[in-house]
């Protein structure tokens, strides 16, 4: 059976198809995920994937209000019960406005939208989603974002360091002003993932810069065709 | 609630001395007299609102279609520009085929005065307009640009507005998840009053969904969807509301609409969901005029009859008047015409997107546009009327006096750089300059990779987007304008924006095949600005006739003065070309040691209107370099040839700056070095500098050498060898080297220290 791995659409959704193209360049089966239909059983989707965008337009603030569409109640709670989750910049804001990751995102320290090839470094290569990488190897993946400032209490962050949840952390200088350079973390049991950068936009190396960002798509197909 | 007495169509019958503000709302004395003539009665305050607007020069052209019409009457009739025309000028956007059954339609338009007023939203609103104008053609907007010029980079306004056009135009096509893949950034302080911000759009779709802007069949429905209605971008309603009518009314609201992109996205959403479910008959977008340029268009392109229940109007504002809502520019709406038994599924595919749709009218089997309020008729106008028969200027121009001297005014004359060390400040002065520094500070706030199809952006020579992954088809987009060029001869400028644009595409191996304009100039009123005008659309069509590339469509904004002070005549044109496979694009950077520097075309000592004249010596005068379009034609050949058969491994347009520029553009990008020889009897500053046209710099693999020299020699251009992709400087032996950590801090210093 093929792995099917859930992308879902909210209002405002813009890198969907961007990350459906990822999961099928990496062997899986995308499958289009919309945000009302809260009935993830019925998918029969094996992990999820949170895109990029300005969902419901991010007027009030990153992932507010997606939070509370029907699908993320399910997402929520097959998280915790250990599905595979990627959130990515929007998906990673909304991954922390549901709380199953710590902390949150705040406008970039420079007040500008900033769109670059980031380096990064991939500190924890043990979770579902970065198991295809070598613990410390640098990657370059596309970086875009207005609100991409990673902010959370000094408790919190000596926690995420100490527990080894920084999955990822900017190199080349801090493009956003987030705290210790993070640019993406884990929960506890390392099957939820968020990340400001767009490992989608580095699979081809016609449209991105590299092709680094795949490790993500297919560490998680590994882990789900071994189980 | 209104305190005045509607003015029903009846109510202008019984009052027929009463005085209506025309001249307030902007119209002529006479063209006003012609309304009544036309109407056979005075109009109502709403049919004076919408006559005003349609008939003023944004909507109607009335200034320049004379001389718009040479693009259709000089259009070339045979090769590949003329077959790939689907859809000409007149449509929201014209369309071009580019095969295997896709047909790509593209526009670009102008949002100056607005950005000037209010930066942010003036911007972000001129994205929104032209998305819109391509999703009414049935096609998904792909990819947005924005040819941009500022007043000086060191003036302080320019610190105002600058930063404001580019968080707007980032802002909004962000937001709506386009990418922005290129684009021009000019300052000069002509634009000091008056800046240019230009947006175009791409749009792909399958030859069957073409759609046009039509009301056909009696009883179909008109649904108005998206936004719901404001008072915000009333220009001329407020003055006819609050001066006439109502004077008790609050204060007029602001006159540059409010974008909101999310919104935005779901009409792109909900508008293709809906053609693709054949739901759709015709649709247009409301951007400048509302409803008024929508309602008269849409019925007069079909067959003629409209009833529209203003009441019916959603509203943001329930105090607002009906000639308001006739005449709100508020952002993100459409109008779409469909069939009774169809009208449910759209509503739904609406509120599955969470956009507010409702029913405001129908088609009629007569030929007028009815438009009721609380059931009172208050228009009841022939469309066409209002929205393709207005009034139609010959405006008087002539050759400016100061013409002759100023071209007289020879760069000859300059003081040049005499030794080694002076070219190398002088090239390191040119690349660190304003306009020939790295943009990527701006660029840099733009998604470039959003839909996952960018194969070029910004800075390549043009933005390259793949629309099928199977197959590798793709699009390559350029836009340019040098309005210097413009001002020393606006014919020669016009040719001159179509050379260096057809150019840009044909460098990235894509083949050019059409072409769409933005012409920005000064008051119409003026008979030198008006000559302007009129040879740079003759110069354009001239040379789209030459080199077989039609003008689908465009935009014409004038008035871009303040007081005596008009702009550079600029015309941007955009040109869109097509290439089979992607994967076979020619970026710019060097990239690899040892591959051969070619210079292709002639150089000649051509200075006027140069990027050296300018930096150098704030100088502007003389003629600009000759447009030799056969040989641009002959480049583009060999570029798109040296392409497809993987005879280059980069290329690079020499435009603004010379060969100097280019090759420090090319070096920094791929952060290679090149050693460089001044070929036999070139002097080297003329080797440098000049602006001659129809050249570009290769690099050539020595594998390919032979190979690509013999298909130059045998179809007749001239290929220089210059030097080699080598070390860690640009070199010109003989003359100077430029470490590239030292070029780089020039080029890519100057805009973060600006504007940063």
């Amino acid at each position: 059976m093929t792995t099917r791995i859930g992308v879902v659409t909210f209002p405002g959704s813009l890198d969907d198809s961007d990350a459906r193209r990822a999961v099928r360049i990496a062997g899986a089966e995308p499958v289009a995920l919309w945000h009302r239909d809260g009935d993830l059983r019925r998918q029969q989707v094996d992990a999820v994937v949170l895109p990029g965008g300005f969902s419901y337009g991010d007027y009030l603030r990153c992932g507010a209000i997606a939070r509370f569409s029907p699908i993320m109640e399910a997402v929520v709670e097959q998280a915790k019960a250990g599905m595979p989750v990627l959130g990515i910049c929007n998906g990673f804001q909304v991954l922390c406005e549901t709380h199953l990751l710590p902390g949150a995102l705040t406008r970039n320290d420079h007040l500008h939208f900033v769109c670059r090839d980031q380096r990064l470094r991939v500190e924890n290569a043990e979770t579902v989603w970065t198991a295809d990488y070598a613990g410390g190897q640098e990657i370059v993946v596309p970086l875009k974002n207005g609100e991409g400032g990673y902010v959370a209490d000094e408790r919190t962050l000596d926690e995420l360091e100490g527990e080894g949840r920084v999955v990822v952390r900017y190199l080349g200088g801090n493009p956003n002003g987030s705290r210790r350079d993070i640019a993406g973390i884990t929960n506890g049991a390392g099957n939820v993932v968020g990340l400001m950068p767009h490992p989608e936009h580095a699979v081809e190396a016609l449209t991105g810069p590299t092709t680094d960002g795949l490790g993500f798509f297919t560490s998680a197909l590994k882990k789900l065709v071994a189980s | 609630m209104s305190s005045h007495p509607l003015d029903t169509v009846k109510h202008a019958e019984q009052t027929p001395d009463t005085a209506l503000p025309w001249a307030e709302l902007g119209l002529k004395e006479d063209e006003y007299d012609r309304v009544r003539e036309i109407l056979g009665r005075r109009p109502t305050g709403a049919e004076l609102a919408m006559y005003s607007v349609m008939w003023s020069e944004h909507c109607s052209y009335k200034s320049s279609k004379v001389h718009l019409r040479q693009f259709g009457e000089k259009a070339p009739t045979e090769g590949p520009g003329a077959e790939a025309m689907l859809v000409g000028i007149g449509e929201q956007a014209g369309v071009v085929d580019v095969g295997q059954g896709y047909a790509v339609t593209f526009k670009v338009e102008s949002h100056n005065h607005p950005s000037y007023v209010e930066p942010y939203q003036g911007a972000a609103t001129g994205i929104g307009g032209i998305v819109r104008d391509i999703i009414a053609m049935g096609a998904r907007p792909v990819a947005v640009m924005d040819p941009l010029r500022f007043g000086a980079a060191e003036h302080p306004d320019t610190k105002r507005v600058l930063p404001g056009v580019v968080a707007g135009i980032g802002g909004y096509g962000n937001c709506l998840g386009l990418p922005n893949i290129g684009g021009e950034v000019v300052f000069d302080p002509c634009y000091q009053g008056n800046p240019l911000v230009n947006a175009l759009c791409v749009g792909v779709m399958k030859h069957e969904d073409i759609h046009l802007a039509k009301a056909a069949g009696t009883g179909n429905k008109v649904v108005l969807y998206g936004a719901r209605t404001g008072g915000d971008g009333i220009g001329g309603a407020s003055i006819l509301a609050s001066e006439t009518f109502d004077a008790e009314k609050p204060s007029k609201r602001p006159a540059v609409q409010v974008g909101d992109p999310f919104q935005e996205k779901l009409l792109i959403e909900c508008t293709l969901e809906a053609f693709h479910a054949d739901l759709v008959v015709g649709i247009q977008d409301l951007g400048a005029a509302g409803l008024s340029c929508a309602t008269s268009e849409l019925a007069s392109n079909g067959s003629g009859g409209m009833q529209v229940e203003l009441d019916t109007v959603p509203l943001r504002d329930s105090s607002l008047s009906p000639e308001e809502i006739l005449m709100s520019e508020s952002q993100e709406r459409m109008c779409a015409v469909v069939e009774p038994d169809k009208v449910d599924r759209f509503l739904e595919i609406c509120e599955k997107w969470e956009v507010t749709a409702t029913v405001v009218g129908e088609v009629t089997d007569g030929d007028r546009l009815e438009i009721f309020w609380h059931g009172e008729k208050i228009v009841d106008v022939d469309p066409r009327t209002v929205a393709h028969e207005g009034p139609v200027y010959e405006r008087p121009y002539a050759r400016p006096d100061w013409q002759d001297a100023l071209q007289a005014d020879d760069p000859a004359e300059l003081p040049r750089p005499a030794n080694g060390e002076e070219l190398r400040a002088a090239a390191l002065a040119l690349a660190g300059s304003p306009n020939q520094a790295a943009k990527s500070w701006i660029t840099d706030q733009y998604d470039r990779y959003v839909l996952g199809d960018t194969v070029l952006a910004q800075p390549e020579d043009s933005g390259m987007i793949r629309i099928d992954a199977e197959t590798g088809l793709g699009v390559a987009v350029a836009t340019d304008g040098n309005g210097r060029y413009a001002k020393l001869d606006p014919y020669e400028g016009a040719r001159l924006a179509l050379a260096e644009s057809y150019r840009n595409v044909a460098a990235t191996g894509a083949r050019p095949l059409a072409v769409t304009d933005c012409l920005n100039f000064g008051s119409p009123e003026d008979p030198a600005a008006m000559w302007q005008f009129a040879e740079a659309c003759r110069g354009l069509a001239d040379a789209c006739r030459e080199l077989g590339t039609p003008v689908t469509g465009g935009n014409v904004s004038l008035y871009n003065q303040t007081g005596e002070a008009a702009i550079h005549p600029t015309p941007v044109v955009g040109v869109l070309g097509v290439i089979d496979d992607v994967a076979r694009r020619t970026p710019m950077a060097f990239r690899d040691e040892g591959h051969l520097v070619y210079l292709l075309g002639d150089t000649r000592e051509e200075f006027g209107g140069s990027a050296w004249s300018q930096v150098a010596h704030g100088h502007l005068g003389g003629r600009p370099p000759r447009a030799d379009l056969e040989r641009e034609r002959l480049l583009a050949e060999i570029l798109i040839s040296a392409s497809r058969d993987g005879m280059v491994d980069a290329a690079h347009d020499v435009s603004d700056g010379g060969v100097v520029q280019a090759l420090a553009e090319s070096c920094l990008k791929g952060g290679k070095g090149a050693r460089i020889v001044v070929p036999d009897g070139l002097d080297p500053f003329v080797f440098l500098f000049s602006e001659s046209q129809g050249r570009a710099l290769v690099a050539v693999p020595r594998s390919e050498e032979v190979r690509f020299t013999d298909m130059c020699a045998a179809r007749g251009l001239p290929a220089a060898r210059i030097g080699v992709v080598d070390g860690e400087a640009l070199e010109v032996q003989g003359q100077f080297s430029l470490p590239l950590a030292e070029l780089r801090r020039h080029h890519e210093g100057t805009i973060p220290e600006l504007f940063g």
